[in-house]
């Protein structure tokens, strides 16, 4: 047995990076125990890819997940704040680590992505015109609606936890500590809990960050911004007859908004804005610009919603994602900024993973094993910036917002036309590549001539007429 | 047409990958199911069947060689299709992935080294049930 847990380790240890060997002696041994808190997307694929990574390495692990809600539930009590998109890039991974989406679990697959702007309209098909965009609801479903015929996808990632051996606590965390250099959590009941490792998945919105920077320890709570996230009832119907298969971003002159979706689920529409501090003014805003109103039924306009909420959102990395015996993954350490969150759940969750099995569960292990994958996310956040400051340029200026328009109608119009621009913008919207790669592509010569040639057209007579096309057919798309 | 599915939808006797073609991503079957088949000047062998959740072409990621063998709908199936990209980068982020690609290889070659033993032996026809 031992020979072929050596074996087992070694193989994984000069498969992952860095190779380096542990730092001390912190190792986790069968029966040793951990504590997640919070069962959302971060806390769960960190459970499932640590049990299943200690199953190839031999080692029985005891894991508990305190998750005091219950994901089957409606509304606010089973949800957890978020668009609920699922990235090109992560379903593909996802299939791959032999997770498929079931169609109960998957409210819509998003077959493209319309851009609205004050100046036309224009759809984005996806590059293998393949529906790799999943959109779900994290809880049951939203506040008001009755009909449950689908699966919670944070449920549905619990469940594969739990089937990996992991155990589910319903238990509110109220303090976490420090005993004897392990951690101690106290849940709601007042008992006292002690662990080998913690790792914290609670998001940014919980006190616990708090709690746990004043320990002193290096921890710092991530930057946050306020978001909105709101439901509309349109049945399954009137969703199919509004938005189709698509969901509709919008590049409007709104400042502080970065960006605004309206994401097509099974029999609601939920709309999600993202940017500096929204506030209900922006919000009023957008729901009353006429490029939103268009989608919504002509002779009911923009319906109440169902419920909504001002989540936090994480916009600025914890500088350290871990102390000793503890860490942080997904929104509670480093997400990516404003795009496929529940990818960097999943990044972060499977880095986290290998680095507390194959490196150790030190703060310099985690140094080495772990910190690598929070500041490659966190250094493409700080090119994702430059790319949403370009695109708020892009946003203030009418005859840029014309050209964007114009330049994207023509190669989806053209067939086996380069896609200069509307790969970025894809990428851009979906959050499928990092935003390095992004910006890379934008530096390619093509690029640059198209839309120079575009920008120019945008604010020449000449270019209006032609421009003007482009309105017509934008329009007549989006009708 | 069904809209949580994930992936695109192929019609009966529609051919996913065809034998010879070039190719640069692999695939994880949705929903349904296909046939692989080996194409040969004067007749077909069918060498397996693949059903929800398996994956197929993932030979041409790794090596610039055509595809091996021909995959036919039967029925109709959801086939999602796996960038080469975006596994690759992936893989470099975190070379653990590469393990449940290996995982498959191995089962496959173990399928392989019976098949071949029963055929040797002279104890009956090659497994169906896998590729």
């Amino acid at each position: 047995m031992w020979q072929k847990n050596n074996h087992g380790m070694e193989l994984a240890r000069r498969l992952s990076k860095p190779t380096r060997l542990p730092f001390s002696d912190h190792q986790l041994h069968d029966g040793s125990r951990i504590a997640v808190i919070g069962g959302g997307p971060s806390g769960a694929f960190f459970t499932y890819f640590l049990l299943k990574l200690a199953k190839r390495l031999d080692l029985n692990l005891d894991v508990d997940i305190y998750e005091p809600r219950y994901f089957s539930h409606l509304g606010p009590a089973g949800c957890n704040h978020c668009g609920g998109v699922i990235s090109e890039s992560l379903v593909q991974l996802l299939a791959i680590d032999g997770i498929n989406l079931p169609p109960s679990v998957v409210q819509r697959g998003i077959e493209s992505y319309r851009l609205h702007t004050d100046v036309g309209s224009v759809a984005i098909e996806p590059p293998l015109h393949e529906k790799r965009i999943a959109a779900v609801y994290r809880g049951g479903g939203p506040k008001g609606v009755t009909e449950v015929n689908w699966k919670s996808f944070d449920n549905y990632l619990l469940e594969l936890a739990v089937k990996q051996g992991a155990q589910i606590r319903h238990q509110m965390i109220s303090d976490v500590r420090l005993r004897d250099g392990r951690p101690c959590l106290r849940t709601s009941d007042g008992a006292e809990h002690e662990y080998d490792l913690t790792v914290v998945a609670t998001g940014v919105n919980s006190h616990l960050l708090e709690q746990i920077e004043a320990l002193d320890l290096g921890f710092k709570r991530p930057k946050t911004a306020t978001a909105f996230i709101s439901e509309f009832y349109l049945g399954e119907e009137g969703v199919k007859q509004q938005m189709g298969g698509s969901m509709h971003v919008f590049l409007l002159d709104l400042p502080r908004l970065e960006f605004a979706a309206l994401i097509p689920k099974n029999n609601c529409v939920t709309m999600c804005l993202l940017g500096d501090d929204i506030d209900e003014t922006l919000v009023e805003t957008f729901l009353n610009s006429p490029e939103v109103k268009q989608l919504f039924p002509a002779e009911t306009g923009v319906p109440q919603n169902t419920c909504h909420c001002f989540p936090r959102i994480n916009v600025d990395g914890a500088s350290q994602p871990f102390i000793d015996r503890m860490l942080f993954v997904g929104d509670s350490g480093v997400t990516r900024l404003y795009k496929d969150g529940i990818g960097a759940a999943y990044r972060t969750g499977q880095a986290a993973a290998n680095a507390v099995l194959l490196g150790g569960v030190s703060a310099e292990d985690f140094r080495h094993h772990y910190l690598p994958a929070c500041k490659k996310i966190s250094r493409d956040n700080a090119i994702g910036k430059v790319v949403f400051w370009i695109t708020g340029l892009v946003q203030s200026m009418r005859f840029s917002r014309r050209a964007i328009l114009r330049m994207t109608a023509r190669e989806q119009q053209k067939e086996g036309a380069h896609q200069h621009i509307s790969t970025v913008l894809w990428d851009v919207f979906t959050g499928s590549a990092p935003y390095k790669e992004v910006f890379v592509r934008t530096l390619h010569p093509g690029f640059i001539i198209h839309l120079a040639w575009n920008l120019f057209l945008a604010i020449t007579p000449f270019g209006s007429k032609s421009i003007l096309v482009e309105e017509r057919h934008g329009n007549q798309q989006s009708g | 047409m069904e809209t949580n599915n994930l992936g695109k939808l192929y019609k009966d006797q529609e051919c996913v990958v065809r034998q010879g073609d070039e190719g640069s991503c692999m695939y994880v079957v949705q929903k349904g199911e296909l046939i692989v088949i080996d194409e040969q000047a004067d007749n077909e062998v069918q060498l397996g069947r693949l059903k929800a959740g398996d994956i197929f072409g993932e030979m041409s990621l790794f090596e610039r060689e055509p595809r091996s063998a021909t995959v036919k709908v039967q029925g109709e199936a959801w086939v999602l299709t796996v960038d080469k990209r975006t596994l690759l980068r992936r893989i470099k982020e975190d070379p653990l992935i590469a393990l449940n690609i290996i995982e498959i290889l191995c089962r496959r070659i173990r399928t392989m080294d019976e098949e071949t033993v029963n055929l040797k032996a002279g104890q009956g026809h090659a497994s169906e049930d896998t590729v």
